[in-house]
This record gives C-alpha cells, sequence and structure tokens, in this order.
C-alpha cells in the first residue's frame, strides 16, 4: 500500500511522466556513501583519461576552470527509489574533454578519490550526455555531494555519477565497478528499472 | 573525512537473514592491514544501495552486503578469515 500510495502521489505532484517506473519524488537531497568523504585540495586534484594504449591525459583544476562549462538542468534518478527533478549543475561537458582524446575503447571505468568505480560504455559518456560537474544549485558542489567535482550522467541511475571522480579509463573490454560486481545492473537504465543483475 | 558511519552491529540484520548465527560476533582479519576484530566494530556505510563495511584501521572494504528483491550479494574481499563462534559440537 504503501509503495502504491507513494508513486500516486508522485504522478499529482505534476511529474509529467518524468518518473521511471518504481521511482518517488523527493524535495531534499539525500546522500548516499559507502566510505568516508574524502577531501581533496584543488592544488592538488587532478583528473585523468588513460586511454587503452597507455596514454595519459590530465587536467588539474586550474585546466578545467578555463574549459567551457554548461549548466544542465536534469533529473536524477537514485537506484534507491527517489528521484529529483530539474537538479541544476554547471560543469565541463565530457565532450570537450574526450575533444582531444584519440581512442577506439567502447568501455569506460570511472574512478574516483576513495577509491569507488563505476562503468560505462564509452558511448553513454559522449554527445551531451556526460558532465564533469563542479557547481550544484548555485554553489560550489559539497563534499558530500562529491565536491570538488562529480560526474553527471543523468540518463542513468544515479551511482553512475561518480563522486569525486578522479579519472576514467578506456578500455577495449567492459569492466564491472564497485556496485556492478555486488548485484547491481551493469548498465542501469531507470526507464527499464535496471536496477539488479538480470533486470 | 567525515565519520558518518554505522557501526558493524548495522550488520547483524542483513547477515542474520543469510548465516544462521549472529555474525556481528565473528573475529575477521582485514586483507588490507591485518588488523583483527570482530564485525562490530566495522565502520558500515549504508543501508543504501547496499551495506559497505570498512575496517577501522585502514578503511579498506572488508565485507559489502546487497539485498535484492530475491537474493543477496555478499562479497568477503577485505576478511582474510572469519572466526566464526558456535556452541560445542556434538561428541562424535
Amino acid at each position: 500500500m504503501g509503495i502504491i500510495s507513494r508513486g500516486f502521489q508522485g504522478r499529482r505532484r505534476g511529474s509529467d511522466g518524468r518518473l521511471p517506473p518504481g521511482q518517488y519524488l523527493v524535495h531534499d537531497f539525500p546522500v548516499l556513501s559507502a566510505g568516508p568523504t574524502p577531501r581533496v585540495p584543488l592544488d592538488r586534484w587532478e583528473f585523468t583519461i588513460d586511454t587503452e594504449d597507455g596514454r595519459r591525459h590530465r587536467w588539474s583544476w586550474q585546466d578545467l576552470m578555463k574549459l567551457p562549462s554548461e549548466t544542465p538542468t536534469v533529473d536524477i534518478h537514485c537506484v534507491t527509489k527517489w528521484s529529483k527533478l530539474d537538479t541544476a549543475w554547471q560543469g565541463v561537458s565530457l565532450d570537450v574533454l574526450f575533444e582531444e582524446v584519440e581512442s577506439a575503447a567502447e568501455y569506460a571505468l570511472i574512478h574516483s578519490y576513495g577509491g569507488y568505480t563505476t562503468n560505462l560504455p564509452v558511448e553513454d559518456l559522449l554527445d551531451g550526455k556526460a558532465w564533469l560537474a563542479y557547481r550544484y544549485d548555485g554553489d560550489d558542489l559539497a563534499p558530500e555531494h562529491g565536491g570538488p567535482a562529480r560526474l553527471l550522467v543523468p540518463h542513468v541511475y544515479f551511482w553512475k555519477s561518480a563522486k569525486w571522480v578522479r579519472g576514467i579509463r578506456l578500455l577495449d573490454e567492459d569492466e564491472p565497478g564497485f556496485w556492478e560486481t555486488a548485484g547491481y545492473h551493469n548498465y542501469g537504465d531507470p526507464w527499464r528499472e535496471q536496477r539488479y543483475e538480470g533486470d | 573525512m567525515t565519520d558518518d558511519h554505522l557501526d558493524g552491529n548495522a550488520l547483524a540484520g542483513p547477515l542474520r537473514e543469510i548465516f544462521a548465527v549472529d555474525m556481528t560476533a565473528a573475529v575477521g582479519r582485514c586483507a588490507g592491514c591485518g588488523l583483527t576484530g570482530p564485525l562490530a566494530t566495522l565502520h558500515v556505510y549504508g543501508p543504501g544501495p547496499g551495506f559497505t563495511a570498512r575496517c577501522p584501521g585502514c578503511e579498506e572494504v572488508v565485507l559489502r552486503v546487497v539485498r535484492g528483491p530475491d537474493a543477496a550479494w555478499l562479497d568477503l574481499r577485505g576478511a582474510v578469515s572469519l572466526r566464526i563462534p558456535l556452541t560445542d559440537a556434538e561428541p562424535s
């Protein structure tokens, strides 16, 4: 009964078909973590993309700030069933970072300060679908939400939007990440409700 | 670093579903740093998307438990072994 009434409430609030199946709306911003929050000083922060043939591309925080940014407003969907609509971010499109990267790899393993990992096909990171986000709702991204910078890939469940992101390894073979090796779905499309392995 | 974790007693429920005895009293050895102690002393993050239990010494992941609708996934990657207290075995 609880599940039915929560979903019903979500629709009545005017989410206009923007809630994927099984999700309910929240207006706060829940914090989920699998470990202590890393504190990364900006003068030691870096972001790297490693290609499948071992070439490393590296950006310092200053490098990142010089790149053109975008201000995506997107709906986000957590696999634990909350969704939040119209979240406002600022960050650099991964298309910009990948401009200088030569690679034919199809898979990406995203890794974070603190050791978290998550995997996605490279095509899900390109063509305006993913950002390296460093501001949320007009403020610097708070450490508990992944600051100084997190990945933002809103078309898949939010565990793919790695907090405290440190880099991307491009791979010829898919390699499952932290939650993908513990029962969660390898891809995680909220519209197909791909929560767990086998969904 | 923030310290917003639970203690290992939070594992009692999810592990009770899987094991026949209370696992929070089981003594494990961290594969990362060698620290030994009962699971109740682990630093536990969760419950969602799953329970992640870390060594209080080195913060490496000792174990993870994910409860899906019809299965649980248990990852004991960071426990060298677990000493599980049991009652006396019946003499054979």
